[in-house]
């Protein structure tokens, strides 16, 4: 502590002298100045050198080597010959990534919401120790990609429990991780465990701060359990459904960590999402392609702009829906 | 036992334990509830319990099938005259008999045995006669090993330095900046504001390749300052921080004022004390980002020297012959932290983001 405060003492002249210089409240742009300084240099700079790379080709690092290609980048990721056989694109892996990410996306909120919204719902009941049930399906959530994918990866191999009980019950066993249908299925079931938990909390702050008054007059009127649900529940619900919807659908849409961990994309690419392309792309390949990766992000960062409009439109349609009721 | 700390709750537990039919019988419902609660917690923690009993099988254990619960593994007895340790197995004659030999070695069906208390004697037996002799065995040299063998404490090392590093500084610039723009007014105060907020919407996966190039530039690549720098500030930081400090009122800064306080004086000595609350979620928050943090850290750090943990897991488990004993003991090293935080600040956390929103 002593430490921490020598430190502190130290910077004090530094501001003293920055404080008689610029006033009281100008001050407040030398506060916010290391702030700035990181997010410029790390955010803001790279969003601009993203488009420059998009637009340029070779396999320079530095910008200003790079020679202007115009739309070429674009056109090598979205050429096909026939646009109804994956096949015949310049860069099917892209294509693939993409299908799969919409099949991911759509499939795992879905189920997500469904399942952290039972979750919640059931929180929210008159049951003992909640705390401990609501520790229970978030503890997941803070585990690292790499530990969840290593937890499952682990049940799931040739020689695991899951083979193990379908051996016991006289079965054969199966390959869990290559077989490209199960593969898939299980990016979508460990995404949701390792995350569901995040979105029950979300669910169970809205439906704890529904008025309990609503649901004495609900029995009042002898109304049904299903009913009251539907009336009363969810419709005030609603706003954070949204943002469930929402935040797990951003996030959907740029699964990386766990699958790359799990399956490594595979087998060939039925399970390969849209930023293990990038990642692949710019930086696993014997040739990084920077150009075609910031590419790449661009169309990905276009799909998350439409997404986060969507949003702002559902919120708004919502907002003017329960003024109108 | 985190569900019982409130002697209310405690009270409320057992009055449930010891109930009888005069008070409110549980309905089908309450079952059915307390059922899907059940389900959940098996499916939560068992995978995990799995891998953490797993870690402690020895590595001949760890690659039978079918996998036991419990870490079973071959006896192994020393025997005169034989330089290693021989495997003991129960041997079942024609007529039922049976009789614990060691296996001196093995050609195809036929093993080579030898009785432990006559060594000088070796026999012939088929090899479906014999059945091995299990003992449990807890493997607590995966444990050490992976100290010894690998640079696992190097590893663990990096984790440590970047989590401890990247939080200091993290609570630093983003409570400066709060307080910047929560108690002053200048000029372009709320253009900052907008853009710190605009950049929750930028998630680092889409600018992956310029933010390559910048950590290059400015020669951090293979560094643990650049996966500690490019994400010290974050906008949920300056947010939760600047919402927290709106609370705090403009009096107490007058009064130190009037006091001829410097500024940076009432930003250390009276704004960062009463935000503690705020600082101790951020800090949580900061340290499971970074102990966690996988694609920056897979981008910056391509020699494994400079490895953290999760990116030791990873190139682990890449390799063609996975050394699971050893992985599985990693895994369980790298997700203790966490769940020591978890256990005893399970509450704080999740109550922080269900008002938060943030993760």
């Amino acid at each position: 502590m002593r430490f921490i405060g020598f430190f502190f003492d130290l910077l004090e002249p530094l501001f003293k002298f920055a404080q008689k210089w610029l006033g009281i409240e100008r001050l407040g742009w030398f506060f916010v100045g290391p702030n700035l300084l990181v997010f410029g240099v790390f955010t803001f700079l790279p969003i601009v050198i993203n488009v420059i790379y998009a637009v340029t080709g070779g396999v320079q690092l530095i910008p200003f080597d790079r020679p202007y290609t115009g739309a070429e980048n674009f056109q090598i990721l979205f050429e096909c010959r026939n646009y109804f056989d994956i096949q015949s694109c310049r860069k099917d892996v892209f294509w693939r990534a993409i299908f799969n990410t919409a099949k991911f996306s759509v499939i795992q909120v879905a189920l997500m919401v469904f399942f952290s919204l039972v979750t919640a719902l059931v929180l929210n009941r008159k049951i003992i120790g909640r705390g401990f049930w609501r520790g229970v399906f978030f503890y997941p959530v803070l585990l690292s990609p790499v530990v969840v994918a290593l937890v499952w990866k682990w049940l799931l191999q040739s020689q695991g429990v899951f083979n193990a009980l379908l051996v016991g019950a006289g079965q054969t066993p199966i390959e869990w991780l290559t077989n490209s249908q199960w593969a898939f299925f299980w990016t979508i079931f460990v995404s949701i465990w390792a995350h569901m938990g995040f979105y029950t909390l979300i669910l169970l702050a809205g439906l704890q701060a529904i008025p309990k008054d609503l649901y004495e007059a609900a029995l009042m009127d002898k109304a049904s359990p299903l009913r009251t649900l539907w009336r009363i529940t969810l419709p005030l619900l609603m706003p954070n459904l949204i943002v469930v919807l929402v935040l797990a659908m951003i996030r959907a849409v740029q699964v990386f960590d766990e699958v790359f961990v799990l399956t490594g994309g595979g087998p060939g690419s039925a399970t390969t999402f849209i930023v293990q392309f990038i990642y692949q792309t710019g930086f696993a390949e014997q040739i990084h392609l920077y150009g075609l990766a910031a590419a790449a992000s661009l169309t990905l960062a276009l799909g998350l702009i439409a997404l986060t409009l969507v949003q702002l439109k559902l919120t708004r349609a919502n907002d003017v829906g329960q003024k109108t009721r | 036992m985190t569900w019982v700390k409130k002697p209310a709750e405690a009270m409320s537990f057992i009055r449930f334990l010891t109930r009888t039919q005069n008070t409110r019988a549980l309905g089908w419902t309450d079952y059915v509830s307390y059922s899907y609660l059940l389900v959940g917690l098996f499916t939560m923690f068992a995978p995990v319990l799995w891998l953490l009993a797993s870690s402690f099988k020895t590595e001949s254990a760890i690659g039978q099938f079918p996998p036991t619960l419990l870490p079973y593994s071959q006896k192994m007895v020393r025997i005169k005259s034989y330089d290693n340790p021989l495997p003991l197995y129960v041997i079942t004659n024609d007529v039922g008999e049976t009789k614990t030999m060691a296996q001196v070695s093995r050609i195809g069906i036929i093993a080579n045995m030898v009785d432990p208390d006559r060594p000088e004697e070796t026999m012939q037996v088929n090899i479906n006669q014999r059945t091995p002799v299990t003992e449990i065995t807890i493997a607590i040299e995966n444990y050490s090993d992976i100290f010894k063998k690998f640079t696992f404490g190097k590893y663990l090392w990096n984790s440590v330095f970047i989590t401890v590093i990247a939080t200091l500084l993290t609570l630093l610039i983003n409570s400066m900046a709060a307080f910047a723009l929560s108690k002053y007014k200048f000029t372009g105060q709320k253009f900052v504001f907008f853009l710190i907020i605009a950049t929750l919407m930028i998630p680092p996966t889409i600018i992956l390749v310029p933010v390559f190039l910048v950590i290059n530039s400015v020669g951090l690549l293979n560094s643990l300052w650049g996966v500690i720098l490019p994400a010290v500030a974050t906008p949920t930081g300056v947010f939760l921080l600047r919402q927290y400090m709106l609370t705090i009122p403009d009096e107490l800064l007058e009064a130190a004022r009037m006091d001829h306080a410097s500024e940076w004086r009432i930003y250390w000595r009276i704004i960062l004390p009463l935000s503690a609350p705020a600082l101790a979620v951020l800090a949580i928050f900061s340290v499971m980002w970074r102990w966690n943090d996988f694609l920056l850290p897979l981008i910056v750090l391509s020699k494994s020297e400079f490895f953290t943990l999760q990116l030791a897991l990873n190139s682990f488990q890449g390799e063609l012959h996975t050394q699971w004993h050893y992985l599985l003991a990693m895994t369980v090293i790298t997700l203790l932290p966490i769940t020591l935080v978890f256990a005893f600040l399970q509450r704080f956390i999740t109550t922080g983001i269900a008002s938060a929103g943030i993760k």
